[in-house]
This record gives structure tokens, sequence and C-alpha cells, in this order.
């Protein structure tokens, strides 16, 4: 006799997390990520790829044993955290995935090199640097090198390799953007489009000039004497982010499916839901309004409370908005207990992988329910008197977690959130 | 669950103008219509530039209009004139349930700032300590959000409290193609009554300019209709376009009390590699399902075909087959008035098919290779095609309501 279908408290299909993966500055893949991050090891580091004379910053969480330039490494770290993913899942055959893909990447531009490179070959009679560059890049007519500069690229070469179906769809929800590739899935599941679906957080572009545009609008960390211990999360000394690069993967599917094809079922997303904010361009609005409509948007998705929530796994970036934005929110929802719940920062260790973050935390979310350790909040040495959470500090702790809340939240009024639970009994 | 999906906003602005009136005008009541085509700005590079916008009227605080770079401004204008289309401009009930799917990419450099430093980098003793130093110096801190994709979309909800949800896809035509294809199925499926999707673009950015030239992808020669374009080398000629367009669940139009322009019938994405023959594969898939779904035929065909040699040629004799089985009346290239819209390209075409649909006519021909012929009746139901430049090959349906 078949097995009764699982349906979730709105009758629909249930989404089951078949296979994941990720890499980071701390290393390739899950197991070397994850030994690092239960020991409480930074991966942020002295940026080594580029001079930084002139910068505030000077430290971040690059992955430095990939070469190549950002667009290649952006897909490079995707096609690693995939593969990992992929290969766990059992599912499908090598370059031949039975669903679409679903990827976060960062904005493509042309590097300085190229923009160089072009000028530098033009005729300098032309008195517009762009006419000249224009001139130079319209002889030398390179589909190849061009066709990197596309939009398109990361994902069209991510659909290529894993062989998914469909035209991949590449997002950015800026750095709500890994949660958001995971909602497109979870949707399309749940729709009976497709049976699986691969979503793929991937950001490598760390350069001089990413890091002084955020220099500009305050938000990095300045702590540059002791690299490792400038992601401070939650603490009243946090100055801001880290900047880093990553990527993590997921193989979603239909619990039904995967059950009877026998795979092994990590975990369930519960729920995905998210809200837009009006206010700023770069700040929350004062009275988290559009990040408690997004918590609630997915405790209402989920058919979860928060009293069922035993982990968060936070944005907690370290820019002082950030967190107390965060804090104050979740108290909003969670009322009291919101002080006993353990909330940790995975971007303590990792640094904040921007577009891929929503991805990364994901995997890490799924981990913590499988292994029963919650990763800690490291560099938390100066508790902030106005948050007052149990950021499992500086020591991961064993506890089990089997419903678990993971927040993203990004510049535009992006806040998405998510709700992953061990499978359901 | 499977609702109706209609059409029930549109905003459109272009070359041609803003509005529909400016494009049915343009594009029908014209005698000849004739593109808006300049061959000086982007030289030698035509492009399809943007008419004058008066950013005010949708966007009335200056300092927002200062915060955003010229794409995101008309965006953000040209989303304003869907939402007032719909009837829901300044509702805040139905703006906060009101989700959003935008195509973009990102926005313009800044030309001063990187010509400057063009200039004297090569003669610095150490090229990127200059670097560094000039751009910390140079840079406007508020240009990286005016350059952000998503920032279309959070400006939209600062300017226009669209606030349900924001997601922006990235890829040029397809994420045009992919944004309405969400929004298409989300709300046939009851995940969400009402969204505007959509998308902006810039055609005469040196720095996209760069990028068409340097894929070899960018028409040089005199202007000459997308279909004439493969046997002559081919290529695009760019336009400015800001398309957006508000999708409904019927049932939620309904209980408003709103009519719509038309109904959007499914939609189709696909990729392929564009060895000879795949993307026409990927078309022919797309376009069965289609006829399968439409209640009236033959289908009439509106397209961004680029004028890129090999994919338009091969769209072309695609077309023509349909055409000779009789499962297409007639087909007309947007392109050829509009430019290549790219992540606007889709949902420009939609609108253009929903407009025609609501006023019971069709678009003049605009190419003298005689590959469009004129249409003695309106269509009622109207396949939307977009191929892009690169990747990505999209299909809709588009179909009147009685």
């Amino acid at each position: 006799m078949a097995k009764p279908s699982l349906r979730d408290h709105r009758n629909r299909p249930v989404v089951a997390i078949t296979g994941i993966g990720m890499i980071s500055s701390l290393g390739v893949g899950l197991e070397e990520n994850w030994q690092a991050m239960t020991a409480g090891k930074s991966g942020v580091h002295r940026i080594t790829r580029f001079p930084t004379t002139h910068l505030k910053t000077t430290i971040a969480g690059t992955i430095d044993y990939l070469k190549g330039d950002f667009q290649s490494l952006t897909l490079q770290a995707g096609e690693l955290a995939g593969d990992e993913a992929v290969r766990m899942s059992g599912l499908g055959k090598p370059g031949d995935f039975p669903g679409p893909l679903f990827t976060a990447i960062p904005p493509v531009e042309m590097e300085w090199k190229l923009r160089r490179r072009l000028y530098d070959a033009a005729d300098p009679a032309i008195s517009d640097a762009y006419d000249r560059m224009i001139a130079v890049a319209g002889e030398a007519n390179d589909h190849h090198e061009y066709e990197q500069l596309m939009y398109g690229h990361v994902g069209e070469k991510l659909a290529e390799r894993f062989g998914t179906k469909g035209a991949p769809i590449a997002l950015t929800t800026a750095c709500a953007s890994g949660a958001t590739a995971i909602q497109l899935g979870v949707e399309a599941i749940r729709r009976g489009e497709t049976k699986a679906a691969l979503c793929i957080g991937t950001d490598c572009s760390v350069s001089a000039e990413a890091v002084i545009r955020f220099s500009l609008l305050s938000a990095l960390s300045t702590s540059n004497e002791v690299p490792e211990e400038a992601s401070r999360p939650f603490s009243k000394n946090r100055d801001g982010f880290v900047i880093a690069e990553g990527s993590a993967a997921l193989v979603l599917e239909d619990h039904d499916a995967a059950v009877a094809r026998g795979a092994t079922i990590l975990g369930v997303i519960r729920g995905a839901a998210e809200k837009a904010d009006d206010f700023h361009r770069t700040r929350s609005k004062p009275d988290g309004s559009a990040i408690i409509a997004a918590l609630r948007n997915t405790f209402d998705d989920a058919g979860v409370t928060p009293e069922q929530i035993d982990y968060i796994n936070a944005h907690g970036t370290g820019t002082p908005e950030n967190d107390r934005m965060e804090a104050m929110s979740l108290e909003k929802v969670f009322g009291e207990r919101v002080h006993d719940v353990p909330i940790s920062s995975n971007k303590s260790m990792l640094g904040h992988t921007l577009t891929s973050s929503g991805a990364i935390e994901a995997v890490l979310t799924v981990k913590t329910i499988q292994s029963g350790v919650i990763l800690p909040t490291i560099n938390y040495q100066v508790p902030d008197p106005g948050i007052v959470l149990d950021v499992v500090p500086n020591v991961a702790r064993e506890q089990q977690a089997t419903t678990v809340l993971s927040n993203s939240f990004g510049f535009g009024g992006q806040n998405a959130c998510l709700i992953i639970a061990a499978e359901p009994a | 669950m499977s609702r109706e999906v209609w059409i029930t906003g549109i905003g459109l602005t272009s070359s041609l103008g803003e509005g529909l009136d400016a494009h049915w005008q343009a594009m029908v009541e014209a005698e000849h219509p004739q593109p808006v085509i300049n061959t000086e700005l982007c030289a030698p590079y035509p492009v399809h530039p943007m008419v004058p916008l008066d950013f005010d009227k949708q966007i009335p605080k200056r300092g927002d209009q200062r915060q955003m770079e010229n794409w995101q401004r008309v965006g953000v204008y040209t989303a304003g004139l869907a939402l007032a289309d719909a009837g829901i401009a300044g509702d805040m009930d139905v703006l906060s349930r009101t989700h959003m799917v935008v195509g973009a990419s990102g926005g313009e450099r800044d030309y001063a700032v990187d010509s400057a430093i063009l200039a004297d980098v090569g003669k610095a003793p150490d090229p990127l300590d200059f670097l560094n130093e000039r751009l910390s110096n140079d840079l406007r801190p508020t240009l990286f959000l005016a350059q952000l994709p998503n920032l279309v979309a959070g400006n939209i909800s600062i300017v226009h409290k669209v606030t349900g949800s924001s997601r922006t896809l990235l890829g040029e035509e397809s994420a045009g193609i992919s944004a309405v294809e969400v929004a298409e199925r989300r709300i046939r499926a009851g995940q969400g009554d009402i969204f505007l999707v959509g998308g902006a673009v810039i055609a005469e950015r040196k720095d996209s300019i760069m990028i068409l030239a340097g894929g070899g992808w960018g028409w040089k020669g005199d202007p000459a209709p997308v279909w004439a374009r493969p046997e002559k080398g081919g290529g695009s000629v760019n336009g400015s376009v800001g398309a957006f367009l508000v999708l409904e669940a019927r049932e939620h139009a309904e209980a408003r009390g709103r009519k719509p322009y038309a109904q959007l019938g499914p939609v189709f994405s696909d990729r392929s590699m564009r060895r000879p023959g795949e993307a026409a594969a990927n078309a022919a898939r797309q376009f069965e399902a289609i006829s399968n779904a439409a209640h009236h035929h033959p289908l009439a065909v509106i397209t961004g075909a680029t004028g890129v040699a090999g994919p338009t040629r091969e769209e072309r004799d695609f077309l023509a087959g349909l055409m000779e089985k009789g499962e297409v009346s007639t087909v007309r290239a947007a392109s050829n008035m509009l430019g290549t819209a790219i992540d606007a390209s889709f949902a420009s075409n939609i609108a253009l098919a929903a407009l025609a649909l609501s006023r019971k006519g069709f678009y003049k021909p605009t190419d003298d290779t005689g590959f469009e012929k004129p249409l003695a009746v309106a269509p009622e139901a109207i396949a939307v095609i977009t191929w892009g430049l690169w990747r990505g090959e999209g299909m809709g349906l588009v179909e009147a309501v009685s």
C-alpha cells in the first residue's frame, strides 16, 4: 500500500532538505567548516588579495585558496557547494539534476584590470575614456570575455554544470538573497511544479572598490588590529560587519518523492516569508515593524509559534543598527521568552558573506538540527546591556534544536526568514 | 488551486513616450510608425533613448530622486504609473500586500570618476595604491546604493509603499521573463493575490554599450528592422524602456471592481546553449503548450527579437513555419520600435499585447522585408516572445477577456 502523502498545515507538499554543502574562508566542505566553527574558529584575516593602502578596513573573510576573477570565484564557490549538496542528496545523475536552479549572486561588475587594459590599448586621440574603451571592446569582439560580464553568466554556468531544468533564476535581495533563493525553491515544490530544486547562494566579491563602498556607508568594522576578533555580533563594542566570501547549496525535495527514493532527509523547510521595508535604503523602520512582519509571516507560513522555536540563527551582522533592530524585533515577537532561546551569529566566525549568507546559515542550521550542537557567537567579551539574549557566547553548546528560525535582512528593505525543522516523525 | 491571472495595470515609458496612449499613437495611429533612434549618443552604436520624464510627478521628494541612479528613477517612475493605472496608488492596504518581482541589472558608473582615474592610473608609481586612494576620495557615498540592482525595488517600496515583498531577478532578458513567470505562477497557485512586476533599462549608457560592443552584439549600421539585420551581420539596437505590470488574481480584481486589459495565460522560460536549432526547439515546446492553453486561434506574435544574427534568423524561420501552418497570423517585432529592452523586454511586450487586446487593434508592421504582414482582424490571443541577446528563451500567452 502506498504511504499517504505528507502535507503541511495548509495541505501543501512538505519540502524536505536532502543535500547540503558549503564553502567559506574556513575551508571547502561542510565538515571542514563545521569542525572549525564548533571550535569557535574565525575565518577573518588580513586582506592580501589587493593592497589595502588608504583603506579604513584591511580585514575580510576572503576565500584565498581559489584563484580567478570575481565572476570566476563566485562561480567556482557555487560549483563546490553545489557539488557537495547534490552528491549528498544522491539525486539525479552528475550533470542531470531533475529540477530548477535558484541561485543568489552578487551584482556583476567589470574589473579595473579590464577597464585599464581597454583604455591603454585605445587610440589616445579619442578624448572620452568610455569611447576609448568601447572602441577597443568592439574590435576585440570577444564573446567569451564579455559573456562573463552578463548578469546571467553565473546562473547559466551553474545550470550547465548541474544540468538543472529550465531557465535558471539568478536573484538578489541583497543580504537576504540566500534565503530568497531557498524560498523560491520552496514555492516551486509547494506548487507541485517540480519534485526537486537546487538552491545555491554564492558570493566572492571582495575587491578594493567593494570595501571602499561599504566603508563609505560606515558599515564595516575597522577593528583591524586582531582580524579574527573584529566581528562581534551583539557585543557592546561591535563596530560593523566584516565583509567575507562563501557559498552554500541545498537540495530541496518534495518529501514524498524523497521518501519514495529512499533518500536521507536532513530536515524540512517549515516556512519561509518576507516583508519589504519602506523606511530607508539602508535602515529599518525604527519600530521594527517590517522585520516583525517578516517574522510573523514566517510563523504563519510555517504553522509554528514562537514557543516552538528552540534556536535562532541570527542575521547578526555586528553592525550597531542591525543587531539592535534584530534583538528588538525578536523581543516583540517572542515576548519574555526571547531571553531564553539560544541565538547565535555564524557571522562572528565567517564574517558577512552578503549574498550567500542566508544560504550558508540555512545549511549550518540543518547541521545544528542534525548534530545537536549550537554554534557559538565568538568575540563576545563585552555584553551590550541593550541586548539581553542568550547568544551562546564564545563556546559551542551541546543542545538539541528541532525547530529553528533563521533571519536574513538586507539593504533595500529586504527581510526574509526561514523556519527549518527536523524531519517530521 | 488554479486561478485566472489578470493584467490590471500597466506603466510604460520608452523612446516613444510615456504611457499607453503615446505608444498606441506611435505604433498604431501613426501613418508610418517611426522609431526614435539616436545615432550620436553612443556612436557608432545607435540607441533608442528614453524620453525626458518629469520625475517629480511620481517621485515627489527630490531627496529620493537624488538617491537614485537614472535607471532606478525610470523604474520607480514607471512602477508608479502602473500602480496608478491599476487604481492602487496610495491604497496602503493593498500596497502592503502587493508583492514585487523586478528584473534588473546594475546602475551606471560615475564616468567622471572612472575617466579621471583611467587618465592617471597608468602614470602612478603604484597603480593599485593609486586606485585605492582615488576611489576612497572620489566615490560618492550613496553611489553604491544607486547602483545596486535590488534598489529599484527598494526605492519602489520607499516611494510608492509597495511592501508585500520585494525580489529582484538578475540575468538580462531571462530576468524579465522569470519575473513575470514567477508572479504568474504564484498568483495562479494562490501564493499571493496581487503583484507588481517589470523592470527598467537605460540604453544610452556607455558602460552597458561597452559590454554590447565587446560581446559583438551591437548593431553599428544605419537603422534597419531586426528581420533585415541577420543578412547584414546582425546586431542589437538597445532601447531605453520602463515596463511594469500589475498582475492580479481575477477574484482579487473583481472584489475591488477592476476590469483587466487582458488575462495572462501560461508563461514559460528556458535556456539553451544556442547551438543551431536549440532555441527554436525550446520555443516550439513553449508554443505548443501556449497554443493548447489558448482559447482563440490563430495567435498573433509580439517579439523582442534582438537582431543578433544567429538567434534572429532562427526565430524568424521558426515563426515563418508557424505562419505557414496557420498557427500564427502575423508577427511584430516590438524591438523595431522600442529597441532591445533587455530586462524590460518581456514585460514591455506583455504590456503591448495587453494594450492591443484591450483596444481591439494591432500594431502596424515596421519591417521592410515583408515578414510582418498586415492584419485585417484584431487578434484575440497573442503569444509574447523574448529571446535574450546571449541566453534565455521565454514565451507567454496574453488573451482578451470577453
